[in-house]
């Protein structure tokens, strides 16, 4: 969608709600429904990227340094990346 | 007016509205049987396998898959048909919403057919009640010529580009299903000449995606169910020109509102589908006493029409409606109650009487009228009108 959904009037959308955008679910920010945040601990990753694989929502991605984050507009805090992790480099921290 | 095929046909009705799906060269079919809609389907698959129909007949497993397989059909363009009745319709209910929510014009038969339990595979209106809300249009039909020539206005109403909302059409389980008439078949040229080919607004393509049923969040939802029940109350104009270009086709003029001898009756008897039929007879025999009795079937049930209606019964005394289904702990049957609150606010209205009758195909006779209005005087002069009755239940 061309704008965030709160700002569409009901005359502006397509009938059925068709979205006929493509990929503009990432209009939708869903780091929101979060409460705990994936936090890497660098010194134990060995860049083996599972926690990229295993992301749900494609919110992890690698950074130029070859290390990994979570991009946290769309990051729901699920924690399958810190579960999968098999060197328990991700730690999951309360959001304040 | 063109040439009709004069020429009556003694056919079962089920045959004759799966002959008019054929007629309408639909593409996709997929359905689960269930009594007593099971004919429709059955010889829908037979015209599909004897190669007269060039459509795709998907069998599944359930009712729940045979909508959802009809969405699909429906979204990548395809002129879709559907058959269920009572407990289909049930399983059948969540993807029901889902196909007019998503603006897919689907076409469905429902022979109306009670809800167990105690199982019942008789006609009444409890199944489609149960779905009163998805937001299709919806309409019921009183005869075999009706329910074969509204297949047709089915698929023009649904695809028309300004409507694009599914159609549900109720027949009688049984009492029409099942039952031999003579119906005067449309040529193909009628139909081609009504019908135009299926262009839909959306469709999904590799070459330009689209999503459909997308998410809708609260910050957005309340906007697409307003957008949703205003364009299905736009479609109002739509689906009486629908019935006026019929009309130029075939001969036969149909409306939202039925009216028989109404127009100068006192009491108003207020029917949906075939028991109109019954009334009707009802009627003759007691105008020849002076009774002065008309009928008012309605035979559009969404978009409700509320205008057509209320101009219908406004010299009337006495209203009898006719509820084939029970509400529950609720007011009273589910049109009678609707037509109350139509008309709550008019300055000078009927008094309105709710019998429920026929429930599982118990018989609805001509004297059974006779007794209802009796029925409906006496609560009249006692001021109990607004107790609604279960009409002919042993006390």
């Amino acid at each position: 969608m061309a704008k965030p959904g709160d700002q569409y009037k009901w005359t502006e959308l397509e009938p059925g709600f068709v979205v006929i955008e493509p990929g503009s679910a990432t209009e939708y920010k869903t780091g929101g429904w979060r409460s705990m945040k994936p936090v890497w601990d660098e010194s134990k990753c060995i860049k083996c990227g599972l926690c990229w694989v295993f992301c749900p929502d494609s919110a992890v991605f690698q950074k130029p340094d070859g290390y990994f984050t979570a991009n946290l507009d769309y990051c729901k805090g699920c924690g399958i990346c810190a579960q999968e992790c098999w060197p328990r480099a991700i730690k999951m921290v309360e959001e304040r | 007016m063109a040439e009709i095929a004069k020429k009556k046909i003694g056919i079962e009705i089920s045959l004759a509205v799966a002959e008019a799906v054929k007629q309408c060269d639909v593409e996709v079919i997929s359905a689960y049987p269930i009594t007593p809609q099971t004919h429709i389907v059955e010889h829908l698959s037979e015209l599909v396998a004897n190669g007269e129909l060039d459509a795709e007949f998907i069998p599944v497993e359930s009712e729940h898959s045979a909508m959802s397989v009809c969405l699909g059909a429906s979204a990548v363009g395809a002129r879709t048909f559907t058959a269920t009745a009572s407990q289909g319709l049930a399983l059948m209910a969540e993807i029901v919403y889902c196909a007019s929510s998503m603006r897919l014009p689907v076409v469905m038969v429902v022979a109306n057919r009670s809800l167990n339990s105690p199982l019942s595979i008789w006609n009444d209106h409890s199944d489609v009640m149960m779905v009163r809300d998805s937001g299709w249009i919806q309409i019921f039909v009183e005869n075999g010529q009706d329910a074969y020539e509204h297949i047709f206005w089915s698929f023009r109403v649904a695809e028309d580009p300004a409507v694009l909302h599914p159609v549900m059409l109720n027949m009688d389980g049984f009492i029409l299903t099942h039952t031999i008439e003579p119906i005067e078949f449309w040529t193909q040229e009628m139909v081609k000449k009504y019908l135009p080919p299926f262009q839909p607004k959306y469709r999904l393509h590799p070459d330009q995606p689209i999503t459909m049923g997308a998410f809708g969040p609260p910050e957005i939802f309340t906007e697409c169910k307003m957008a949703q029940e205003q364009e299905l109350r736009k479609t109002m104009p739509i689906i009486e020109k629908a019935w006026e270009e019929l009309a130029q086709v075939c001969g036969k003029k149909y409306s939202a509102v039925e009216r028989y001898r109404a127009e100068d009756a006192n009491i108003l008897f207020i029917t949906m589908g075939s028991v109109g039929e019954t009334a009707r007879v009802a009627i003759d025999e007691m105008r020849e006493t002076g009774e002065r009795v008309g009928l008012v079937s309605i035979r559009l049930w969404r978009p409700f029409p509320l205008e057509q209606l209320k101009a219908a019964v406004k010299k009337a005394e006495v209203l009898i409606v006719i509820d084939r289904a029970v509400s529950f702990g609720g007011p009273g049957g589910p049109v009678a109650s609707e037509i109350r609150n139509a008309l709550y606010s008019e300055k000078k209205r009927p008094k309105i009487t709710n019998f429920i009758a026929g429930l599982a195909s118990r018989d609805v006779q001509p004297d059974d009228f006779w007794r209802i209005v009796e029925q409906a005087k006496e609560k009249v002069s006692q001021g109990k009108e607004d107790q609604f009755e279960i009409y002919g239940v042993r006390e």
